[in-house]
């Protein structure tokens, strides 16, 4: 390459998407306490090292920010690796710059979410969406009809090799067979409503 | 001392066991747990990964309830735990957000304060009830049984500011006061996967399996944790695991407030220990017997 940029990677050459995605990430990242940290990476791969699933991600934690640094959010966006995090904070206590590296994760997968992109293959979404659905509906999460929507949405045929755990659950009352309602759904839904709203806003800004 | 008490979705299903037996452990050493009413989800892990503004706004309800009741809510599933301390954090330090959810709580004439403190069962009992008053309650002797401590993530992190990090201690010290015996666990804070069981259960099944090993080298008989999802990641696929990795594990796991609950005088029933999928057996040896 004779040590020159590709054009695709200079400024005037971000993808148009790409700046999209930044932008409405920066916003997120001003949400969360302790986030602008993220300026301080400085690279040195604690993250990755910490964390008990980076040896199944696709791209490291460490990457994901030198990525984001590279103005690459749909190859990030793309990853299994936002989801494969199952959200320990192991990153997160041992950074030594205070970076939020599970709560940017966080951020990701909420923006991937709004822009759907999601990786190939994807299961993590579907479970996301069956728990809201079912939270929406009754005020509290149900988790056997959440693992059912979830397996027959992705993977049918192994519902079977769950009944044996199903029978045990139910023998111990572990299980209820029916969701458990909040009382007042009716004004539940109400606030769902207006907060659906409010997430629309977003503040002016001093340009 | 009155606390005002969140039980959360997975203590009324498959974490029965916790509900029933921090109900009993609190009773017994007197103090009065006031559930809320009408509480709903407290979002969990995966809304707080969808949708941020509602998602604040459903575990802010929740605040709200509490508020008028006390002053210190307790939540035991290191999940609610999290999403409740990490909303009431949010809620003081960003008025814009703080602003959109007190415009949606209006709807049903509700308001949030910011007056609350979110605390988790085991620090409540060693912090406020203290580890004293728990040994001059014991009625039972752990003496010479072998406990792994599992306090799986989310309790001390991100930033509780409760017990070290990397290495806490609370529950260690809890049950030593109980009389147990501690093994060495340096999977302590190691990450049971959570709802990767059912997302990517491969990668699930190997984070159990190494916190299941370590606990088996320590040769602790049982595991004691403190959330609702690990109990069921380590207990309910123990089977699995050990089809997958030939390995012959049968390690009962149990909720930390279900041994510190016998050692106080309850009944295997009282505490939920019929609730087991790998039975803990436990014959009550009195204190002064043990002598």
């Amino acid at each position: 390459m004779n040590g020159e940029i590709p054009p695709s990677r200079t400024k005037a050459f971000i993808k148009e998407k790409d700046k999209k995605l930044i932008d409405s990430f920066l916003l997120q990242v001003e949400n969360i306490p302790g986030g602008e940290s993220l300026k301080k990476c400085i690279q040195c791969g604690t993250c990755t090292g910490s964390c008990p699933v980076s040896y199944t991600m696709d791209i490291t934690p460490r990457e994901i920010i030198a990525l984001f640094r590279a103005k690459e959010m749909e190859t990030i966006l793309a990853s299994r690796t936002i989801w494969i995090c199952a959200s320990c904070y192991a990153c997160t206590v041992r950074c030594p710059q205070g970076v939020q590296v599970t709560d940017l994760l966080y951020a990701l997968k909420r923006l991937a979410i709004e822009h759907h992109i999601f990786p190939r293959r994807f299961p993590v979404y579907a479970l996301s969406q069956s728990f809201v659905n079912l939270t929406n509906r009754y005020g509290r999460s149900y988790e056997p009809g959440l693992i059912f929507a979830y397996y027959l949405r992705t993977k049918p045929w192994q519902l079977i090799g769950l009944i044996p755990l199903f029978l045990k659950l139910l023998a111990r009352g572990r299980i209820s067979l029916f969701p458990k309602k909040i009382k007042n759904t009716m004004n539940f839904s109400r606030i769902l409503k207006e907060a659906e709203i409010m997430e629309l806003i977003v503040p002016a800004r001093e340009s | 001392m009155d606390y005002v008490y969140y039980p959360g979705c997975s203590l009324e299903t498959s974490g029965k066991a916790y509900d029933e037996s921090v109900r009993f452990v609190f009773q017994q050493l007197g103090h009065n747990l006031i559930e809320i009413d009408d509480w709903n989800c407290c979002g969990a892990t995966y809304y707080m990964a969808t949708k941020e503004t509602i998602s604040l706004v459903i575990s802010a309800r929740n605040l709200a309830l509490a508020e008028q009741i006390g002053q210190d809510l307790i939540a035991p599933c290191s999940s609610c735990y999290t999403i409740l301390y990490k909303t009431n954090k949010i809620l003081q330090s960003n008025p814009i957000l703080k602003a959109k959810v007190d415009q949606s709580l209006r709807r049903d004439n509700l308001e949030y304060h910011l007056s609350l403190r979110i605390r988790h069962p085991l620090e409540v009992l060693v912090n406020d009830i203290g580890l004293n008053t728990i040994r001059e309650k014991r009625v039972v002797s752990l003496e010479g049984r072998r406990i792994a401590p599992y306090y799986g993530c989310q309790i001390v992190r991100p930033d509780r500011g409760i017990d070290n990090k990397e290495d806490p201690q609370m529950m260690d010290e809890l049950l030593r006061t109980l009389g147990a015996e501690v093994v060495p666990f340096p999977a302590k804070v190691r990450c049971c996967g959570g709802m990767l069981m059912t997302t990517y259960p491969d990668v699930a099944l190997e984070l159990n399996l190494e916190i299941l090993a370590c606990a088996a080298r320590a040769q602790a008989e049982v595991i004691v944790t403190t959330c609702p999802l690990c109990q069921i990641n380590l207990e309910a696929y123990q089977n699995k695991i050990n089809k997958k990795f030939n390995t012959r594990f049968h390690l009962p796991v149990l909720y930390f407030t279900q041994i510190l609950g016998l050692a106080l005088g309850g009944t295997p029933r009282q505490v939920g220990l019929h609730r087991q999928i790998i039975p803990f057996h436990f014959k009550a040896i009195n204190q002064e017997e043990a002598r």
